[in-house]
């Protein structure tokens, strides 16, 4: 037989390819971690793209915009309540909207009261003074401007020391301030009518409930300014010495010269008609010093004079600093007792699972009225904080829990065992980086429940911020929820578009995390 | 047996979670100072006497100057008599700073209060669950075409609007625009006349609002999950119709899930939304609640936290225990 195989002799033998041995060729392409692949996936879905962007816009804004603004959560101004939103881009070129005026429809005699105040402050309170009138006449319509028809409000009494500081004002600035007074004798009667400033004309009836001013021939409203004889001044007229109304330097009449009384000296200091719109200029620039200088409210104020623009601003930056603390002493406190749990299962899990459910079967509800009452007067902040961390880790914990129970029985960490890993070692360098993306997800999840949570809880008056020198954007939809029979639905508006947007985004971006992170789960829960 | 078993062991434990938690409330609650201090037109004697009378204090004295002076029950002995009274005498207290109601009987207060709740809330369930089940079953069906994806951005954006702005739409649009109902609900006692009725439809359609979303998102997801499933093509291939099979296969396999979802909505309704109770005035527990909140009333705190937990633990048990009676081949904790 030739086909011998045991005896082939050995110079037949050749090498099959001499030099070039084999090796495994290298990857041409880099390699994607897990996260540089959660990250590629992340970026491909455009909603959650979009939701992070604008989570993004609206913590810059929680951020920057106290910075930006004079006001304060603090800050209230009775005077301005119920003021529209007024950005000045809109108020200066007249687009009828977020121009700080509402459509206003009255009779003859509102139309004739602002018209009124308009001549004689000489700002627009009718804006650009157009209005239309219906076909029978008794319905005016325009747009009225809700910080200039503020006007003089009440009649204020300030002190002499007040009084002379704003004539210096006056003169330093061309500001008019202060204007003539009504004589007390000359004003209406009705007690709701008495001290009201901006009747500074001669009305038809002064006892009549509702005053109706009376226009000379040309239809012009006729003003009722306190006159004294330049050459003897009264005792109850206080020394004025500064801007004048134009173009009175004096009055001739039966050749003497009266001049008009700009206050009049009552108990407690001299009572003034002060334009309130420069008045409040003149206090926060002269008086409080404190960065405002005209009133202009971008979002409107409240019913009792918040700016919201403010409030929402400080509310939000609280929302989302607090959610966060809260959320990353969850995540420590649950991860870590999650961990321990489904690591260790058997009895230990048993006992740790019983305290978590008991725990966590107790309304948070409760637990915030037991913790109301037993710290009563101390922080509602750390009220909240307590409450929140109390009810939130299990959750967290519960889903460390499955993560462990995922994944202790694989492989690899058998391998680990058997290489001699501590257990610790193998809790948090071999199972934990493998459940890292769902409890990242989760911590993404838990924010925006828990800035609803906190909203809701302002909003039912159990928690109550404003007392810590902040808000909530819970207490400011309250607001807004008694203004809507004022018909100022924009106090609501802000802050619940804040909410609405804050809550979209948050979806949004954790279900494109969910996807990202777990590939397997996409749309189980959509 | 082995359900019965199953139903024992779970209903136990919940019994031992209610207790547990009623407790640390009780003895919370106990630690903090007795309201002892008379309301305008009250006797303080009486106020004390009462007091002595509820077993909360002992040896009261009424020193020279007018003070008067006590020792506290031990707070167990205490707990001790409140559990006694309930039990034999049906007796949760009475108010005692609650002004309205002050010295009426907090049990009947309560039940008092219920009606508006539960009616709120069960006409909502009745609209919200077959609404959200058609447009879950709407989507599932059609999913992928236009139909689904409009249904699909009004489930999205009615789970993400919060319910306090839904609410809040609501009654600004229906109720103040356009004047269709009232702002608040009417308090009146005749909830089954026209105008009461009126009255609670802004309330009824917000809590609605959720609830057909959640379960439109819901149905969607299991139906499609389970049009999926080969015994649907079986189905379709020994000869039945599509929709034949959709009905006696597809529907009845997804409900597995979903009843029990509504079985528990169905509990919960005794609890109510705590945000729409006050947002539409409703005259009900939650703002019951709200206010023994405010005027630090233990007893109706007491009653309503029990009352509270109570109805979510149930809640939580019967979806758990109906999985079992449903599919047969769920076997719960089974080893």
């Amino acid at each position: 037989m030739d086909n011998n195989i045991n005896n082939i002799p050995i110079e037949k033998f050749r090498l099959a390819s001499r030099g070039d041995l084999l090796h495994d060729s290298k990857f041409e392409t880099k390699p994607v971690s897990y996260f540089q692949g959660a990250f590629q996936r992340f970026s491909k879905n455009k909603g959650a793209v979009v939701g992070g962007i604008i989570i993004a816009v609206l913590v810059l804004f929680a951020i920057l915009a106290p910075f930006f603004t004079p006001f304060k959560p603090a800050y209230y101004d009775m005077v301005y309540a119920y003021v529209n939103p007024r950005l000045n881009v809109f108020a200066e070129s007249n687009i009828n909207f977020w121009d700080g005026c509402r459509q206003k429809d009255t009779n003859q005699v509102g139309y004739l009261k602002d018209l009124a105040l308009a001549t004689e402050t000489g700002r627009e309170v009718i804006k650009n003074g157009e209005y239309t009138v219906s076909e029978d006449g008794s319905v005016y319509s325009y747009r009225y401007d809700t910080y200039y028809g503020v006007g003089f409000g009440k009649y204020k009494t300030i002190s002499q020391e007040e009084f002379l500081d704003i004539q210096r004002y006056q003169n330093e600035t061309g500001r008019q301030v202060l204007y003539p007074v009504v004589k007390s004798s000359d004003r209406p009667t009705l007690e709701k009518n008495k001290y009201d400033a901006n009747i500074y004309y001669v009305v038809e009836n002064r006892k009549a409930s509702t005053l109706r001013p009376k226009l000379d021939k040309e239809g012009n409203i006729v003003p009722n300014y306190w006159k004294y004889d330049a050459a003897k001044p009264s005792s109850t007229i206080p020394e004025y010495n500064s801007l004048r109304l134009e173009g009175e330097n004096g009055i001739q009449e039966d050749g003497k010269q009266y001049f008009y009384a700009y206050g009049r000296k009552v108990d407690g200091g001299i009572e003034v008609r002060a334009e309130y719109y420069e008045y409040y200029t003149y206090r926060h620039t002269e008086v409080l010093k404190d960065g405002i200088s005209e009133p202009n409210f971008i979002f409107g104020t409240t019913q009792t004079g918040k700016d919201i623009f403010a409030c929402l601003a400080y509310g939000a930056r609280f929302s989302f600093l607090f959610a966060t603390i809260v959320a990353i002493a969850n995540f420590l406190v649950g991860v870590i007792w999650g961990s321990i749990s489904g690591y260790c299962g058997g009895k230990i899990d048993l006992t740790m699972e019983r305290i978590a459910e008991i725990l966590g079967s107790v309304p948070t509800m409760i637990v915030i009225t037991l913790l109301k009452y037993h710290m009563g007067t101390a922080s509602q902040v750390l009220v909240l904080f307590i409450a929140f961390f109390a009810t939130g880790w299990i959750g967290m914990a519960g889903r460390t829990r499955m993560q462990f129970y995922r994944f202790k029985n694989q492989e690899y960490v058998l391998a680990a065992r058997t290489l001699g890993a501590r257990d610790t070692r193998i809790m948090f360098k071999h199972i934990f980086p493998n459940g890292l993306g769902t409890i990242v997800t989760s911590v993404a999840l838990v924010i925006p429940s828990m800035i609803y949570s906190e909203t809701s809880l302002s909003y039912l008056g159990i928690i109550n911020l404003e007392a810590g020198n902040t808000t909530s954007v819970g207490t400011l939809i309250a607001a807004g929820q008694q203004s809507i029979t004022a018909n100022a639905g924009y106090v609501a508006l802000f802050p619940c578009m804040f909410l609405v947007l804050l809550m979209l985004s948050f979806n949004l971006f954790g279900n494109g995390l969910r996807d990202a992170f777990n590939p397997s789960l996409r749309g189980t829960e959509e | 047996m082995y359900m019965f078993k199953y139903v024992t062991k779970r209903l136990g434990l919940m019994l031992l979670t209610f207790s547990i938690i009623f407790t640390m409330c009780f003895v919370l609650i106990k630690l903090l100072p007795i309201p002892t201090t008379a309301l305008p037109g009250q006797d303080p004697e009486i106020v004390m006497k009462t007091l002595e009378g509820r077993g909360w204090i002992t040896n009261i004295k009424e020193g020279s100057n007018g003070v008067w002076t006590y020792d506290r029950v031990p707070i167990m002995l205490q707990f001790g008599n409140y559990l006694k009274r309930i039990v034999t005498e049906g007796d949760f207290g009475i108010a005692t700073t609650y002004g309205e109601y002050l010295n009426m009987n907090i049990w009947q207060v309560f039940v008092n209060h219920l009606p508006p709740t539960i009616l709120i809330n069960i006409y909502s369930t009745l609209i919200g669950v077959p609404i959200g089940l058609a447009l879950g079953i709407i989507a599932a069906l059609k999913k992928n075409k236009w139909q689904d994806q409009v249904i699909n951005i009004v489930i999205i954006l009615l789970i993400s609007v919060p319910s306090i702005v839904l609410a809040l739409m609501i009654q600004y649009v229906f109720c103040f625009k356009l004047g269709w109902f009232p702002l608040t609900m009417s308090v009146s006692n005749e909830y089954f006349t026209w105008p009461v009725f009126r009255s609670m439809l802004p309330a009824v359609f917000a809590l609605c609002l959720g609830s057909i979303a959640g379960y439109a998102r819901y149905t969607r997801a299991e139906l499609s999950e389970v049009l999926t499933g080969e015994f649907m093509l079986l189905a379709r291939t020994k000869g039945l119709t599509k929709r034949q099979a959709i009905y006696r296969h597809a529907m009845r396999n997804s409900m597995v899930v979903i009843f029990p979802s509504i079985l528990s909505e169905f509990i919960s309704v005794l609890s109510g939304s705590l945000i729409i109770e006050k947002m539409f005035g409703v005259n009900g527990v939650g703002g019951l609640y709200l206010n023994s909140i405010t005027f630090q009333d233990y007893d109706f705190f007491m009653l309503l936290s029990g009352f509270y937990t109570l109805v979510s633990l149930t809640a939580g048990i019967v979806v758990d225990i109906s999985y079992g009676f449903i599919d047969p081949r769920i076997r719960m904790g089974a080893k």
